[in-house]
C-alpha cells in the first residue's frame, strides 16, 4: 500500500500547508466583528469549478494510487509474468503529450483572446487524444493476438484494467472538450471560454502525468527508481 | 474585563462573497422532484436513506428470530440468514449512515450553516441524489433476481464471495451488489465535491473556518475522507467484478471447488482485504465525524453553554481524519500478517484514541455547570456520549493484537461495532432529526412520543448489545446460522439469545413510533417559530421558516461571531446569534473559562 500512502502524504502536506494559512490557531471566542483580512494573504478569487476540479483530481489520483498499490502487492506474489510492452505505446505517449501541449496552447490563446488559434488548438488536442485512444486499442489488439489476453496472467489483467480506466477518464474529458470546442465555434466571448479551456488543460496535464507514471511502472523504471532511493536511504 | 475591538486578532476572512445567480425552477417537477435546491435534495436523501434503514431493520429482525429461536422459522435457512446479514450490514453502513449524514444532513446544513444560498454545483448535486437512488434500486433489485441477494457477508471477502455455495456467488446477487456500490460511489463523489467546495468557497462574509459550527467541520472533514477512501472500495469492486464476470484472477487463488480445480491463476484474497479495509476503516470515521460535530452543537445549544475547547475539537477532528487512514490493518490481525505490522497498527489504533478522548472530555466539560435542558435532542446527545464511550472501550480490547485474536469473529466484535458505529451514530441521527425538524417543517415533533422513542431505543439498545459482549467472551462465534448444542455453549447462551431477540423486536417496533411522529407532526405538531431552541447558528436566523429557495431573502447574512456565544455575561439574552453585530463586548480576563 506504499503508493497510496505516498499519494495521501502529498495530499496531507498540501492540506496542512493550506490549513496553516487559515488561522486555525485563532481564538474565535475572543473575536467579534467581521473578521479582518491579514495583509499578507490575498483574498481568494479562484472559481469554485477550479477548486472542484482539483478536489476531483485528488479523488482520481487516489483511485489510481490504490490500483498501483494493488499492482505492486500482486507483483510480489507467485505466478506473475510481466508482459512485453507493445512499441506502439511510445507513439501513444507522444500523442497524449501532443494533446496536452495543444491544450496548453489553447489556454495561451484564450488568455490573449485569439479565437482562431484557440479553435485550432482545441481541434488538435481532440484529434491527438483520439489518436492516443485508438493507439491504445491497437496495443490491446496486438497483445491479445500475441497471446497476452485477459485472464492469462494477473499482469495482463492489471494492464488491461489500468489502461482501460485511464482511457475512460480521457473519454470523459473528451466529452467536456467537445462541449468547450462547441462553445468556441458558436462563440461566446473568449473571456467566458477561459475557465472551461483552463479546466480542460489542467485535466489533460493530469492524465498525461498519470500516463507517464503508469508507463514508468510497466517499463520497470519506477521500480528501479524506488530501489535507488532505498539504497540511498539505507 | 477587557474590551475586544473589532477584528483585533486578525484572522483570515472568508472571501468577500458575491451574491450568486440562483437557478429558478419553472414547474412543480423541477421544484420538488428534479430539484436543484440542496434542502429538497437533503429531504430526498433522508427519506430514501430512512426507508432503506427500515428494510435493514426488518432484516435484522429476521436474523434475530433465527438466532433467538433456531429452527422455528423454516423460511430462514442458512442461505437466507447469510443474505439477511449481508444486506443488513451493507445497507446500514453505506446506504443509510453515509447517505444520511453526508447526503441528508450535509445538504441541508452546510449551505444554511455557512450562510450560502445553495451548494456551488446545484445540478451535480441533483445528479448525486438520483444516482444514489439508482444504486439503492439496484441493491434492492437483488432480492428479486434468481438466487437472491449476495450472502457473502458485508465485507464481501473473496474467494467465497464469488464461488458456488455462497448465496448469489455464481448468480446475480454479487454482481448487483458490486455494481450498486460502484454507482453509489460515483453518486457520492458528485455530492462530496459539492460539500467540500461549498465549505471552501461559499461561506458568508465573516464566516472564517474557525467560526464554523462543529457540525460543518465534521461533515466537511468526513466528506473529504470519503472522497479519498471510497475509491478503495471502487477499485476492489471493479477487480472483483472482473473476477466474477470475465474470469480474471485478481483475488482468486488457484483453488478446488466442489472437487473440481478452478481455472484460476493464483490471485490474492488478502489484496481485497487490504483494499476493503483501506475504505472500511475511514468509513467508520466518515460516519463518526459528522456525528461528533452534530453532537457538539446539540450539547452546546441544549446546555446553554459555549463548547469547551473549540480549537481542540477542530484539531481533534482533523487528527482523527488523518490517522484513520493508517489503521486499516487492525481489521486483519488474524489474516496471517507479519507480527510487526500488527504492532504498528495496534499502536496507531491506540493513538487515535487520544484525539477521540479529547472530544469526549470536551463534551463533558461543556456540560459541566451548564444549564442542561433535557429536551429530546439533548437526551439523544447524552445517550450518544455514554454509548460511544462504551463502544470505544471495547475498541481498546480489539485494537490490541493479543486480545483481539481470541475475540476475533465472536459476538464480542458484533457488540463492539454495533455500539460504536451502529447505535452511537443512529442516536445522533435521531437527536439531530428532533433538533432540526422544526427548521425543516416549521413544526415541532411531539415531545411525549419523542421521549417514549428515546427511552425504548436507548435502554433497548443496551439490553441488546450488552449481553452480546458476554456471548462473545464465552466464545459464541458470529456469522453462524445455528450454534446448536456445541459442548462449550451453556444453556444460558440460548436463553440470552432469545432475550436479545425479544428486545430487538421491541426496539424495532419503537422506531415505528418515530416514523408515526414524523408524519403526524408534519400536520399536527406545535408551530415552532424560527428559532425554537434559541440557538446561535445561522440556520436558525433565516427570515422565513422553513427557509425558501435561496435561504436568505434579499441579503446574505454577515457573520460577526463564533457559533457558541451562549450565556455571555452582560448580554440581554442567553444567546447571541452569529449574525448579530456589536462592536465591542465585555469578556472575562484571559485565564478564566
Amino acid at each position: 500500500m506504499g503508493s497510496i500512502l505516498f499519494f495521501l502524504s502529498i495530499l496531507a502536506i498540501i492540506a496542512t500547508w493550506w490549513l496553516s494559512r487559515q488561522g486555525l490557531a485563532s481564538k474565535p471566542w475572543l473575536e467579534q466583528g467581521e473578521a479582518a483580512v491579514l495583509p499578507n494573504i490575498p483574498v481568494q478569487t479562484t472559481d469554485p469549478a477550479t477548486i472542484g476540479l482539483r478536489v476531483f483530481l485528488a479523488v482520481v489520483g487516489s483511485f489510481f494510487a490504490l490500483f498501483i498499490s494493488a499492482y505492486a502487492m500482486r507483483m510480489q506474489l507467485p505466478h506473475w509474468r510481466s508482459l512485453p510492452l507493445p512499441p506502439i505505446l511510445w507513439l501513444n505517449t507522444i500523442m497524449i503529450a501532443l494533446s496536452s501541449i495543444a491544450l496548453h496552447g489553447a489556454t495561451v490563446a484564450v488568455r490573449r483572446g485569439e479565437r482562431s488559434e484557440l479553435k485550432v488548438s482545441l481541434l488538435a488536442a481532440g484529434i491527438a487524444a483520439l489518436a492516443f485512444l485508438s493507439g491504445q486499442l491497437v496495443a490491446w489488439q496486438q497483445l491479445a493476438s500475441e497471446g497476452y489476453g485477459l485472464t492469462i496472467n494477473p499482469a495482463n489483467d492489471f494492464f488491461y484494467v489500468l489502461t482501460g480506466a485511464h482511457g475512460l477518464h480521457l473519454v470523459g474529458g473528451l466529452v467536456v472538450l467537445a462541449r468547450t470546442a462547441g462553445k468556441a465555434w458558436r462563440g461566446p466571448t473568449t473571456e467566458r471560454l477561459r475557465l472551461p479551456v483552463e479546466l480542460c488543460a489542467t485535466y489533460w496535464h493530469f492524465l498525461l502525468l498519470l500516463w507517464l507514471v503508469l508507463l514508468s511502472i510497466w517499463t520497470g523504471w519506477a521500480g528501479e527508481f524506488i530501489d535507488i532511493c532505498r539504497q540511498l536511504l539505507t | 474585563m477587557v474590551d475586544v475591538p473589532l477584528g483585533s486578532t486578525g484572522v483570515v476572512a472568508a472571501p468577500d462573497v458575491e451574491d450568486v445567480e440562483l437557478y429558478h425552477p419553472h414547474s412543480w417537477v423541477t421544484k420538488y422532484v428534479f430539484s436543484q435546491d440542496a434542502k429538497i435534495i437533503a429531504i430526498q436523501y433522508s427519506f430514501v436513506a430512512l426507508s432503506v434503514g427500515l428494510i435493514a431493520l426488518v432484516l435484522s429482525w429476521l436474523m434475530r428470530l433465527q438466532l433467538g429461536f433456531p429452527g422455528v422459522f423454516s423460511f430462514i435457512d442458512a442461505n437466507a440468514y447469510y443474505q439477511f446479514i449481508t444486506m443488513h450490514g451493507m445497507m446500514m453502513v453505506v446506504y443509510v449512515l453515509t447517505a444520511l449524514f453526508l447526503g441528508g444532513f450535509g445538504n441541508y446544513l452546510i449551505p444554511l450553516m455557512i450562510g450560502a444560498r445553495d451548494m456551488v454545483f446545484p445540478y451535480v448535486n441533483m445528479l448525486s441524489f438520483w444516482i444514489y437512488l439508482l444504486a439503492v434500486l439496484i441493491l434492492v433489485a437483488s432480492f428479486f433476481v434468481p438466487g437472491g441477494p449476495t450472502g457473502a457477508g458485508w465485507t464481501l471477502y473473496p474467494p467465497q464471495a464469488i464461488t458456488t455455495g455462497t448465496p448469489g456467488g455464481q448468480e446475480w446477487g454479487i454482481i448487483l451488489m458490486l455494481v450498486s456500490l460502484m454507482v453509489f460511489i460515483i453518486g457520492f463523489t458528485m455530492g462530496g465535491l459539492n460539500y467540500v467546495v461549498t465549505v471552501l468557497q461559499a461561506r458568508a462574509r465573516g464566516m472564517t473556518l474557525m467560526r464554523m459550527p462543529l457540525t460543518v467541520w465534521g461533515i466537511f472533514t468526513a466528506s473529504f475522507m470519503a472522497l479519498l477512501a471510497f475509491p478503495a472500495l471502487f477499485v476492489g469492486a471493479v477487480m472483483m467484478l472482473f473476477d466474477r464476470t470475465l474470469g480474471t484472477s485478481f483475488f482468486m487463488p488457484a483453488m478446488v471447488e466442489m472437487g473440481q480445480p478452478l481455472d484460476r491463476n493464483g490471485g490474492s484474497p488478502l489484496l481485497f482485504q487490504h483494499l476493503f479495509w483501506f475504505f472500511g476503516h475511514p468509513e467508520v470515521y466518515i460516519v463518526a465525524l459528522p456525528a461528533f460535530g452534530i453532537v457538539s452543537d446539540l450539547i452546546s445549544t441544549h446546555a446553554r453553554r459555549n463548547i469547551f475547547g473549540y480549537r481542540m475539537m477542530v484539531w481533534a477532528l482533523l487528527a482523527i481524519g488523518a490517522l484513520s487512514f493508517i489503521v486499516w490493518a487492525h481489521h486483519m490481525y488474524v489474516s496471517g500478517m507479519n507480527p510487526y505490522f500488527g504492532f504498528f497498527f495496534a499502536t496507531t489504533t491506540l493513538i487515535i484514541a487520544v484525539p477521540t478522548a479529547i472530544k469526549v472530555y470536551n463534551w463533558i466539560l461543556t456540560l459541566w455547570r451548564g444549564d442542561i435542558h433535557l429536551t429530546v435532542p439533548m437526551l439523544f446527545a447524552l445517550a450518544f456520549i455514554v454509548t460511544f464511550v462504551n463502544g470505544g472501550l471495547t475498541g481498546l480490547f480489539l485494537g490490541n493484537v493479543v486480545v483481539d485474536v481470541p475475540l476475533s469473529d465472536t459476538m464480542f466484535v458484533v457488540a463492539h461495532f454495533h455500539m460504536v458505529m451502529g447505535v452511537a451514530p443512529i442516536l445522533v441521527i435521531f437527536g439531530a432529526i428532533y433538533h432540526w425538524y422544526p427548521k425543516v417543517t416549521g413544526r415541532m415533533l411531539n415531545d411525549g412520543l419523542g421521549k417514549l422513542h428515546f427511552w425504548v431505543t436507548f435502554l433497548g439498545a443496551y439490553a441488546i448489545f450488552f449481553p452480546m459482549h458476554y456471548l462473545g467472551l464465552i466464545g459464541i462465534p458470529r456469522r453462524y446460522h445455528d450454534i446448536a448444542d456445541m459442548a462449550f455453549v451453556p444453556p444460558s447462551a440460548h436463553t440470552l439469545n432469545a432475550f436479545i431477540t425479544i428486545v430487538a423486536l421491541i426496539v424495532g417496533a419503537a422506531q415505528l413510533v418515530f416514523v408515526f411522529n414524523l408524519f403526524w407532526s408534519l400536520r399536527y405538531g406545535r408551530v415552532a417559530g424560527g428559532n425554537p431552541w434559541r440557538a446561535t447558528t445561522l440556520e436558525w436566523q433565516t427570515p422565513e421558516t422553513p427557509p425558501p429557495h435561496g435561504n436568505w431573502g434579499k441579503d446574505l447574512p454577515v457573520v460577526y461571531r463564533w457559533a457558541y456565544d451562549y450565556s455571555v455575561p452582560g448580554a440581554d439574552q442567553d444567546f447571541l446569534p452569529q449574525n448579530q453585530p456589536g462592536l465591542t463586548r465585555a469578556i472575562p480576563e484571559p485565564g478564566h473559562g
